[in-house]
């Protein structure tokens, strides 16, 4: 037991915990986001439907942020220092943005009338705020955490294609859970970010290898490469595939309404995938790998006790809160 | 320009301050509605479905701005106090993976059942998703009070090459203060629940209310006080002796004592002097804290020269204890003084409204200056004689930490507005709603048993 839980593995596992649930939060708090994002201001009934399609799932979807950052925080502290260091500002400002979002909710829903519009953009500028700094941030990671003319511009751009991404998986989730002329909307705004997400994506892949030479030689020179090359090509596909599904839809019977949002889940994981090994074994780019930022061993294996026991049954009860909320949002009611 | 440790601390206050206003409540609203929901799975009566729906709202709200104020801190463990994380990691670590494993996903998961899933699950389900959720929260609660304990009294570690290690985790979980300090909190949570829902109950009733519900719960959170506010100020005073143990100087502070003696009088009033290390304006009743503290009216307190240079700042903790007291003793004489008139007379008068009206947050106001009594009180260390505050702070630049505090500190201010001023509001709408509402989604069984057992209840309210 003790030669398989060596500080080696333990570092390799908490990384691949933690990769695992920033990459769930992202699809999680994705859709929730991108439907604030995408939040129709002009169609009050639209919006209480909207919402209320994530009303019982938004909180445990953001938790999965609280994990990630949690388990970056203790299982790489000087890690999390050294990336949050030079993140200070755009994360203060995603908390804000994610404060903005998770309160109007709630608020939305208590002061009917009264002050509910100021809520309903709370929720959308908050959504925006939130997303966008997350794509800047992940920009200024990808260029190595630091500030220059060409580091932020790619940042900002960044920040411009995490939007278009959670726009599209927030609507291919109303596509889900919504139907009518809400569905439709869902339709062809998921078309419209769709194929923003796509350029954005297509050309992070092509400036990424030009800027970086380290994931250049990654991609194109290790010995690996051939089976890497499985990861743009299978998101590439994702795209004309979700392309020909969402020109069917709607179709009789609401058949296939969950293709477009696993078709861009997937999609989502293989950009993580490919940002994962662009920078394995580096947990700060260029600076820091996750060997030399993994805490000590002890507490590395106290916390896989917890985790192994845990982290399954959060999976069976989150299963079943899906389960209890499958099916169209217009019935929810919030109670 | 101000320094970064100064700017750190004041935003991390800022912080966790505002955080802990809304767990506080959602500890003890958590059981309360168990309760609610379980008197109502016994007797069918829809008054405690009222009961359950109105305190559901408040919950709901209150808890989603605990969760979301709570996420940074996450962040500001590493962006502000990164030599926390670097030295004792290996404790806090584990304690805060365990919260977010067994608490938050929880109570986060359950919650959408709580508020959303009545018609879409069985109804013992329901119900069992509200007890989770109360059991998460204290959960949760009990975690991060094992591990703000264990930074006031560590425990079974040991320092190798300057960094924290852990050597026994259960004297790290068990460590001396933390069974009494858990204590006194969730006993914090439950009394602020008490006047928090009497308070609301007391302000519908006096806007002419008439409906059970709001009696209903006003008895219940008074009743409920009278019980819990005498035995609050017990479990104060053995976590008191508690501190004078493990943390003397605090004690010293809090009490305003300056040089070691014996027969030391309990400080009602004073104007403590740092530069002059006394008191100034001393009103005190003679023997009382010598006795309170040592149970022996000739006992010796060590003062706070034994501590010169290392001990925590004498006016915050002075004061605060007071108002703590102060308000714990008010919430005695309060909830007693209601309580009387409401079984002898069945109802308040507009006076005895009013004040329960007043007191609504006044449990916010006591676990605050409660809170501030413990941790300035553990300056100058952030983990008692192991780690400096000052030698765990960041070395961002100050510019952008005072940005950050005012963004937090602006955003703070206009979210309790809004949060107190919404309570009220739902109070006031919750006014002119029908008495029960039978409309309740999925639940056509429970419309017949409604009238039979109506009068029953309803007189014994």
């Amino acid at each position: 037991m003790n030669s398989i839980l060596n500080a080696e593995n333990l570092a390799i596992i908490f990384a691949g915990l933690t990769c695992f649930s920033l990459l769930l939060y992202a699809v999680l708090d994705g859709y929730d986001l991108g439907i604030g994002i995408c939040l129709p201001m002009n169609n009050l009934e639209w919006r209480d439907t909207s919402i209320a399609a994530i009303g019982p799932f938004w909180d445990a979807n953001e938790t999965w942020l609280v994990l990630s950052i949690g388990l970056l925080l203790v299982a790489f502290p000087a890690a999390h220092s050294a990336i949050l260091y030079s993140l200070y500002i755009p994360a203060t400002l995603m908390l804000v943005g994610l404060i903005l979002r998770g309160v109007a909710f709630d608020f939305r829903a208590k002061v009917k009338q009264d002050y509910q519009a100021y809520w309903d953009w709370a929720f959308k500028i908050g959504s925006i705020i939130a997303t966008f700094t997350q794509g800047f941030m992940l920009g200024l990671y990808i260029m190595g955490l630091e500030y220059t003319l060409l580091s932020t511009t790619f940042a900002i751009f960044s920040g411009f294609c995490v939007s278009a991404g959670y726009a599209l998986i927030g609507n291919c989730f109303l596509i889900m859970k919504t139907s009518g002329e809400l569905q439709l909307r869902a339709i062809k705004q998921a078309k419209r970010y769709g194929t923003i997400t796509f350029a954005g994506i297509l050309t992070v892949c092509l400036v990424n290898p030009i800027v970086n030479p380290a994931v250049k030689e990654i991609w194109l020179n290790s010995p690996y490469a051939i089976f890497y090359a499985i990861v743009p090509l299978l998101c590439f596909a994702m795209f004309g595939l979700g392309y020909q599904v969402l020109k069917r839809l709607p179709m009789v019977n609401d058949k296939g309404n969950w293709l477009p949002f696993v078709i861009t889940t997937i999609v989502f994981v293989s950009c993580f995938s490919g940002l994962a090994l662009s920078f394995y074994p580096y947990v700060v780019p260029g600076e820091m790998t996750l060997y030399e930022a993994a805490s000590s061993p002890e507490s590395l294996k106290v916390m896989l006790i917890g985790a192994v026991i845990v982290v399954p049954i959060i999976f069976i009860y989150t299963a079943f809160t899906y389960y209890a909320f499958r099916g169209k949002a217009e019935g929810l009611r919030y109670y | 320009m101000l320094d970064v440790l100064l700017l750190s601390r004041l935003q991390f206050a800022a912080n966790i301050s505002f955080h802990i206003l809304f767990p506080t409540i959602t500890i003890a609203l958590g059981w309360l509605l168990f309760y609610f929901k379980v008197r109502f799975d016994l007797s069918k009566h829809p008054v405690w479905m009222r009961a359950y729906r109105f305190w559901v709202k408040v919950f709901a709200l209150t808890f989603a701005l605990g969760v979301v104020s709570g996420i940074t801190m996450s962040f500001q463990f590493g962006t502000n106090w990164p030599g926390f994380m670097e030295t004792v990691g290996n404790i806090a670590g584990p304690l805060l993976a365990y919260e977010v494993l067994t608490a938050f996903f929880l109570e986060a998961t359950m919650l959408g059942i709580m508020l959303f899933g009545i018609s879409r699950v069985p109804n013992w389900m329901h119900t069992l998703a509200t007890f989770l959720v109360a059991f998460g929260t204290t959960m949760s609660a009990f975690w991060i009070l094992v591990l703000n304990s264990w930074m006031q009294t560590p425990a079974g570690f040991e320092l190798r090459e300057g960094v924290v290690h852990a050597t026994d985790w259960f004297a790290i979980i068990f460590n001396p203060s933390f069974p009494y300090r858990f204590t006194h909190m969730l006993m914090a949570s439950a009394l602020t629940v008490c006047f928090l829902v009497a308070g609301l109950s007391a302000y519908r009733i006096y806007r002419g209310d008439s409906k059970k519900a709001p009696r209903l719960t006003l008895k219940t959170a008074l009743f409920s006080a009278a019980l819990l506010a005498p035995t609050q100020a017990f479990i104060g005073d053995l976590h008191g002796l508690n501190t004078l143990e493990h943390q003397p100087q605090k004690v010293a502070a809090m009490e305003g004592v300056w040089e070691t003696s014996t027969q030391v009088p309990l400080l009602l009033f004073a104007i403590p002097d740092e530069e002059t290390r006394s008191n100034q304006f001393e009103i005190g009743i003679p023997y009382a804290a010598s006795f309170i503290l040592t149970h022996d009216i000739n006992g010796e307190i060590k003062g706070l020269n034994e501590f010169e240079g290392a001990h925590p700042p004498v006016k915050p903790l002075f004061y605060g204890f007071r108002l703590m007291v102060g308000l714990g003793m008010l919430m005695i004489i309060i909830a007693w003084w209601c309580s009387f008139s409401l079984k002898r007379h069945k109802k308040l008068s507009r006076l005895q409204l009013g004040v329960l009206i007043s007191m609504t947050f006044s449990g916010w106001i006591a676990t605050l200056a409660g809170w501030y009594v413990t941790e300035i009180g553990r300056q100058p260390y952030l983990v008692s004689g192991v780690l400096k505050t000052a030698d765990a702070v960041t070395t961002i630049a100050s510019e952008n930490v005072l940005f950050t505090f005012i963004l937090y500190l602006s955003l703070y201010i206009v979210l309790l507005l809004a949060y107190i001023k919404t309570l009220f509001l739902l109070a006031r709408k919750s006014i002119s709603v029908e008495e029960y509402d039978l409309t309740v989604p999925g639940r056509p069984d429970i419309k017949g048993q409604v009238n039979s057992k109506h009068s029953a209840i309803g007189s014994s309210l």
